[in-house]
């Protein structure tokens, strides 16, 4: 398998996340689904690794493996070296849902404080880690609003903003733009992608987006559904600094045609 | 201006509406043994004469509104509050044993629900019960609950108020136990990724999420904790409370006091409903809650 090839070179001391042969099946009233099946996957420190497939193709449930908020049945995962559930104990990664998940009750700093009160981190810590924070996703000034006075977009920015305050050299990200209109997800992208430059932090991004998972990542890793599988992992030849407009580029172009060719023999078109 | 003309005009017309069925009803349920009166008299009064005297009988079968309103506002607003003909006496007996059965519901309705949310054994065998315990006619176990009490030496208030608890902590358990289980799979998520402990998930999410829910079933629990406390003073032997008043109205065939202690009684329970709607707007305006 190419797959096990590319990542097998690349198992060094800065592999973050690491599974082999990692499956899962759920068991449902319907009899057993399989959800993951034969992942091997090696994510390495600072990439910016998007997962992208169709809907049931495993690409949440694997970052919630990473997670620890399922477990695999079959193989192995491990994140910086520890087992999922020890990396979650160790608070090794933020996590950010397709909705924001504010509070309501709790103003936009609070949710950005809710964990780092969980955590227990002293009040003048937590002062400083929520003004850094708000400022990396450009929502100082909004401290003291209630989720509602925001739009969908600032609201995920908070989610984000909440996800970072954590300080994990982790981000798992699962679709949190996909319930945004395109200019304000565009937009966003662009703060992404210049936030993961300054920070140099790992991020695991799940999308169904084309343009978006080849806008934002160093690799690209093309699911399957039924059980499922990676089919394609691509190395992004875009340069870490990449305007809006990039987009328009033939190499850009390449790389989503590819994307799409994986996407497109991973699935059948039965129906 | 438009609350005059969305919430009270309607609400003022259905009044106006129930006050005139009232006294036509008034006027054909007295009529009957004012006729007897009329008859032994040897009197022929014309039809309008005749109607006002239904209307106006010292004990009819049913008073008319004014004669209530009459007698409302003589004792509510005319005794001493430490008389033991003042409305506001009565009312306020009741009220006390209301407050502390409502108290001691909500405290044990919550207990309960904090039980079974997190006891999964309490879940399991608790809540049919719970609903069991509502099944049984509250005006059959008051009696025994004040005689069983009596005989061990508690008088007074303290069992009028078990029997609000014992109707006020239902709504209190079954409305917290939702709200408890209310906050959604992702935000449960999200503590599991903090590796919140259980009490920090309670403290953080269960406990605010709840808080709605906490209110609505309060304002349920608070009527009926009211009724509660009424029925309670049923069987003390009509000392004091709104409770004794209609019991001793009706020894007395005292049709009026009747009615207005029934009146009194509406105007507790409609306060005690608008407070704890009041005090619940306020703390979910303090929770950031969108102004409605």
């Amino acid at each position: 398998m190419t797959v096990n090839q590319a990542t097998a070179t690349r198992v060094e001391q800065s592999a973050v996340v690491e599974a082999r042969q990692l499956g899962l099946t759920f068991q449902t009233n319907d009899g057993p689904v399989r959800a993951l099946s034969n992942v091997d996957l090696t994510i390495n420190k600072g990439e910016f690794v998007s997962f992208i497939g169709p809907s049931g193709c495993g690409k949440t449930t694997f970052l919630r493996v990473i997670a620890d908020l399922e477990k695999p049945t079959e193989g192995t995962i491990s994140i910086n070296g520890m087992s999922s559930e020890q990396a979650r104990e160790a608070r090794a990664y933020g996590y950010v849902f397709q909705a924001a998940a504010l509070l309501p009750w709790r103003t936009i700093e609070r949710n950005v404080a809710l964990p780092l009160e969980i955590i227990g981190l002293p009040r003048a810590e937590q002062q400083e880690r929520i003004k850094r924070t708000m400022d990396l996703v450009n929502l100082s000034g909004f401290e003291k609003k209630y989720p509602w006075q925001l739009s969908g977009g600032m609201q995920q920015r908070a989610s984000i903003a909440r996800a970072l305050a954590f300080d994990a050299d982790l981000l798992l990200m699962d679709e949190p733009f996909g319930a945004l209109d395109e200019i304000v997800r565009d937009h966003l992208n662009e703060q992404l992608l210049q936030l993961w430059r300054r920070t140099d932090k790992t991020i695991c991004f799940v999308t169904h987006s084309i343009p978006e998972a080849v806008y934002l990542s160093t690799r690209i890793v093309v699911m399957s559904q039924r059980p499922g599988r990676v089919t394609d992992v691509i190395e992004s030849t875009l340069p870490k600094e990449r305007p809006l407009d990039i987009r328009e580029s033939p190499e850009f172009l390449a790389i989503a045609a590819r994307v799409r060719d994986g996407l497109r023999a991973g699935h059948s078109y039965e129906d | 201006m438009d609350r005059v003309r969305d919430k009270i005009i309607p609400v003022l017309t259905i009044l106006a509406a129930l006050v005139a069925v009232w006294y036509v009803a008034a006027v054909f349920m007295n009529a009957p043994f004012q006729r007897d009166l009329d008859r032994r008299a040897g009197e022929t009064p014309g039809t309008i004469e005749f109607i006002g005297k239904t209307l106006s009988q010292p004990k009819p079968t049913m008073p008319a509104p004014h004669q209530v309103a009459q007698n409302f506002f003589e004792n509510t607003f005319l005794r001493k509050v430490t008389s033991n003909r003042s409305l506001v006496y009565h009312s306020w007996v009741t009220l006390s044993s209301t407050l502390l059965g409502f108290a001691f519901g909500t405290a044990l309705g919550i207990l309960i629900a904090v039980g079974i949310v997190h006891v999964t054994a309490l879940d399991r065998s608790l809540m049919p019960w719970i609903i069991a315990s509502q099944t049984i006619p509250i005006l059959a176990v008051a009696p025994m609950i004040i005689v069983v009490l009596a005989a061990i030496g508690v008088t007074g208030l303290i069992p009028k108020a078990l029997i609000s608890t014992y109707l006020s902590f239902f709504p209190v358990a079954v409305g917290m136990v939702k709200g408890l289980r209310s906050p959604e799979v992702m935000h449960l998520d999200l503590m599991h990724t903090y590796n919140a402990s259980a009490s920090q998930t309670f403290w953080k999410l269960r406990v605010p999420a709840s808080v709605p829910f906490l209110f609505a079933s309060m304002k349920v629990a608070v009527a009926a904790s009211l009724v509660g406390a009424i029925v309670g003073e049923l069987p003390t032997g009509a000392v004091a409370g709104i409770g004794a008043k209609l019991l001793a109205g009706a020894y007395y065939s005292q049709t009026i006091d009747i009615w207005a202690a029934l009146v009194a009684g509406s105007v507790v329970a409609a306060m005690l409903v608008v407070l704890v709607g009041l005090v619940g707007k306020l703390v979910e305006r303090s929770m950031g809650g969108r102004p409605a």
